[in-house]
C-alpha cells in the first residue's frame, strides 16, 4: 500500500510538471489555433539557461529560473515576430511545419555548441534532498517545488485571463479577430504576448528542472508530444482541462512504469490518448 | 478524361530521362552521387504514397512512417529472421500495413486539424516504443542483414548501385503510374471532392468514409513498398531509422515543397531536399554534428512561409502569367 501511495505521489508530481509545460501550449493553442512544435525545444533551451547560470556562476536554480523564464519569454516574442506571425490565417499545416524546422533548428545549435552529453547541476541547494511524510512515504523536495511552482502559475494564468483587462482582450481576439480588432485591440500585439507568455511558462518550468533533471539536447521532444497529448486531451483551449490531463498522464506513467514496466509507460500514455479520442474526439473538457 | 498530349509527352519524357539517368557519364557517376539518385527516387515514392492520403484526399497525416517501418521489418524478417528471400516478407508487410492502417484511420478519421495530426503523432510513438521492446523484431538492435549472394533474386548488391537505382525506378513506375491513373479516374476526384468539401461531397452521394479508407489503404501498401526497398537498400533496420517522427516529418515536407495533391510535386520536392540535405551531410555532418540539420531547418521556415504551395503552385502561376501575356498579345 505504501509504495502505491508513493507511486501515485510520483505521477502527481509529474503530472504537475506536465501540466506547466503544457499550459503555455494549451494558451497559445487556444488563443492562436497554432501547435508549436518547437514548445519542448523551448524548455530544453531554459533549461540550458538555468544549467549555465548555475554551472558558470553557481546561481541556484532557484533564482535562475526567473532569467529563464523571461529568455524564453523574448524568444518566444522574436521568433512569433519572425516566423508565426507571418502565419497566422495560413493553413493550420503551416505553422506546424514551420515550428518543427525550428526545433530541428534550436536542438541542432544546441547539440553544435554544448555537446549531446547529459549535463547535471551537482550542487543546487535543494538537490536530493526529500521530505518524510510519515513512515514510508517519501517527497522529493525539487519535484515538490515544480509542482508548487506549476500550481501557483496556473491560478496566476487562470486569474489573468479572467479578470484583467489583458485577459479579455486576450479572449476577445480567440473567439473573433476581426471582431476584436473593430474593437480596438491590436490584435498583433495580443498574439505576440499570448506567445510570450506560453513560452515564459515553459521557461519558468525548464528554469527549475536543471534541480533534478540533466540537460542534453533531445529533453525537449518529449516534453513537446505530452503536451499535445494533454491538451488534445483536455480538449480545446480549457485550462482546467489540460491541467487535469497533465495529472492524468503524469498518473499512468507513473504506475504503468511501475507495476508493468517503465518501457511501456509512454505506449499507456500515448494509447490512452487514443482511447480517449476515440470516446470523445473534442477530449476530455471540450464542447 | 483523356489527357493532354503535353501531358503525355512530359510523362514518357521524363521516364526516358529517369532510366538513363545513371548511364550518363560525368558527375552523377560515382557511389556517392548514385546514393543520391537512389534516395532522391526513393523519398519521392514515398512521398508520393503519403501524397495519395495527405495531398489527394487532404488527410494529413504523420503516422505514415509506421506502414514505412512496417514494410521495413516484414521484409528484413523475411531475409534475417527467416532465411527467405525478401519477397514473400514484402507482400506480407504491404498488406500488414494496408490492416495496420485501416485499423488506425477508425479512431482517427473521426478527427480534424490538429486533433487527427496528434493522434498519428502518437500512433508513431506507440510503435517505435513497442518495437524497441519486442524481441521477435529485434528489439532496440534492430536486424542486420546477413551477407547473401547478390542479384535480383535476392534483391541485394554490394559493388554497384545501378542495380538499386533501377530497382527504385521499378518503384517509382508503380507508385507515379498508379497516381496518373488514379488523377485521371474516378476515385482521384472522389477524394479531390472530399478533400474540399466533406459535406458537399456526401451530398452528391459520395461515400467519404469508403473513399477515405481505400486512399488510407492505398497509401499504406505503397508506403510499406518503400520501406521494403529502404531495408534492402541499407541491409539493416531499427526502430528509430524507420519510425520515427522525423521520418514522417521528411515525407512531409518533400511533398510540401513539392506541391500538394500534385503528380510531379515529390519528385521535385524530393530532387531538390534529398541532395541538398545529402551534400549538407556529406560536407558539414562530420564537424561537431548538427549543421546539416541547421541548415536544413532553416530551410523548412524558409520554405513554409515563402512558398506554401511548393514549387508547382510557382510553376503554374508562371504558367498562368505567360498564358496571361500571350492573351494580352492577341
Amino acid at each position: 500500500m505504501a509504495v502505491f501511495l508513493q507511486v501515485v505521489l510520483d505521477g502527481l508530481l509529474n503530472g504537475m510538471l506536465y501540466a506547466l509545460v503544457t499550459i503555455g501550449l494549451s494558451l497559445i493553442w487556444g488563443v492562436m489555433d497554432i501547435i508549436n512544435f518547437a514548445h519542448g525545444e523551448f524548455l530544453m533551451i531554459a533549461m540550458y539557461v538555468s544549467y549555465w547560470l548555475g554551472f558558470l556562476m553557481h546561481v541556484d536554480p532557484l533564482i535562475s529560473w526567473i532569467a529563464s523564464g523571461i529568455f524564453v519569454f523574448l524568444l518566444s516574442v522574436i521568433v512569433y515576430k519572425l516566423i508565426v506571425s507571418q502565419l497566422i490565417g495560413k493553413p493550420a499545416l503551416s505553422a506546424l511545419l514551420a515550428t518543427f524546422g525550428l526545433s530541428m533548428l534550436l536542438k541542432n545549435i544546441c547539440l553544435n555548441r554544448f555537446s549531446p552529453n547529459f549535463k547535471l547541476l551537482s550542487d543546487t541547494y535543494l538537490g536530493g534532498k526529500v521530505i518524510q511524510l510519515g513512515n514510508n512515504l517519501i517527497l522529493s523536495l525539487p519535484q515538490f517545488i515544480i509542482a508548487v511552482a506549476s500550481m501557483v502559475i496556473i491560478l496566476l494564468t487562470y486569474h489573468f485571463m479572467t479578470s484583467t483587462k489583458i485577459g479579455w482582450a486576450i479572449q476577445a481576439t480567440a473567439m473573433d479577430r476581426d471582431a476584436a480588432e473593430l474593437m480596438g485591440i491590436d490584435t498583433n500585439k495580443i498574439y505576440a504576448l499570448v506567445f510570450g507568455i506560453g513560452g515564459a511558462c515553459v521557461g519558468i518550468a525548464g528554469g527549475l528542472l536543471p534541480m533534478y533533471m540533466p540537460v542534453h539536447p533531445e529533453v525537449g521532444s518529449l516534453f513537446s508530444l505530452i503536451a499535445f497529448i494533454c491538451v488534445a486531451m483536455g480538449g480545446f483551449g480549457s485550462i482546467i482541462g489540460s491541467l487535469l490531463a497533465a495529472l492524468l498522464v503524469g498518473l499512468i506513467e507513473a504506475l504503468v512504469g511501475f507495476y508493468i514496466a517503465p518501457i511501456f509507460k509512454y505506449v499507456a500514455v500515448f494509447g490512452l490518448y487514443l482511447i480517449v479520442i476515440l470516446i470523445k474526439p473534442r477530449g476530455l473538457f471540450g464542447w | 478524361m483523356g489527357r493532354s498530349r503535353r501531358d503525355r509527352c512530359l510523362w514518357y519524357v521524363m521516364l526516358i530521362v529517369l532510366a538513363l539517368l545513371p548511364l550518363i557519364p560525368g558527375p552523377l557517376q560515382g557511389p556517392f552521387a548514385q546514393h543520391v539518385l537512389v534516395s532522391i527516387l526513393l523519398f519521392a515514392c514515398m512521398s508520393q504514397a503519403w501524397n495519395i492520403l495527405g495531398g489527394y484526399c487532404g488527410q494529413v497525416s504523420f503516422g505514415h512512417s509506421v506502414f514505412f517501418g512496417i514494410g521495413a521489418y516484414g521484409t528484413g524478417m523475411a531475409v534475417v529472421t527467416y532465411g527467405l528471400a525478401p519477397w514473400p516478407g514484402v507482400i506480407a508487410g504491404a498488406f500488414l500495413a494496408m490492416i495496420v492502417a485501416i485499423a488506425m484511420s477508425y479512431p482517427c478519421f473521426r478527427l480534424k486539424g490538429h486533433y487527427f495530426a496528434i493522434a498519428t503523432f502518437a500512433i508513431v510513438e506507440i510503435f517505435n516504443r513497442l518495437f524497441m521492446v519486442w524481441d521477435w523484431v529485434g528489439g532496440a538492435m534492430g536486424l542486420d542483414y546477413p551477407i547473401i549472394e547478390e542479384g535480383w533474386k535476392n534483391f541485394m548488391w554490394f559493388q554497384s548501385k545501378t542495380q538499386y537505382y533501377y530497382g527504385a525506378f521499378i518503384l517509382f513506375l508503380i507508385i507515379f503510374s498508379f497516381v496518373r491513373w488514379m488523377e485521371a479516374n474516378k476515385l482521384g476526384y472522389y477524394m479531390k471532392a472530399v478533400r474540399d468539401g466533406q459535406e458537399a461531397a456526401e451530398s452528391l452521394g459520395v461515400n467519404s468514409t469508403s473513399v477515405k479508407l481505400t486512399a488510407i489503404a492505398i497509401s499504406a501498401f505503397l508506403a510499406a513498398l518503400c520501406g521494403a526497398f529502404f531495408v534492402q537498400y541499407n541491409l539493416r533496420v531499427d526502430p528509430p531509422m524507420v519510425m520515427s517522427l522525423d521520418m514522417s516529418m521528411r515525407f512531409v515536407l518533400i511533398t510540401i515543397l513539392g506541391g500538394l495533391g500534385t503528380l510531379w510535386g515529390p519528385l521535385l520536392g524530393a530532387a531538390i531536399l534529398i541532395p541538398l540535405q545529402e551534400y549538407t551531410r556529406a560536407i558539414w555532418g562530420g564537424l561537431g554534428g548538427g549543421v546539416d540539420l541547421i541548415i536544413f531547418g532553416i530551410l523548412i521556415i524558409v520554405i513554409v512561409i515563402r512558398q506554401p504551395k511548393g514549387i508547382m503552385g510557382f510553376i503554374s502561376w508562371l504558367a498562368s502569367r505567360s498564358k496571361a501575356a500571350k492573351g494580352g498579345d492577341e
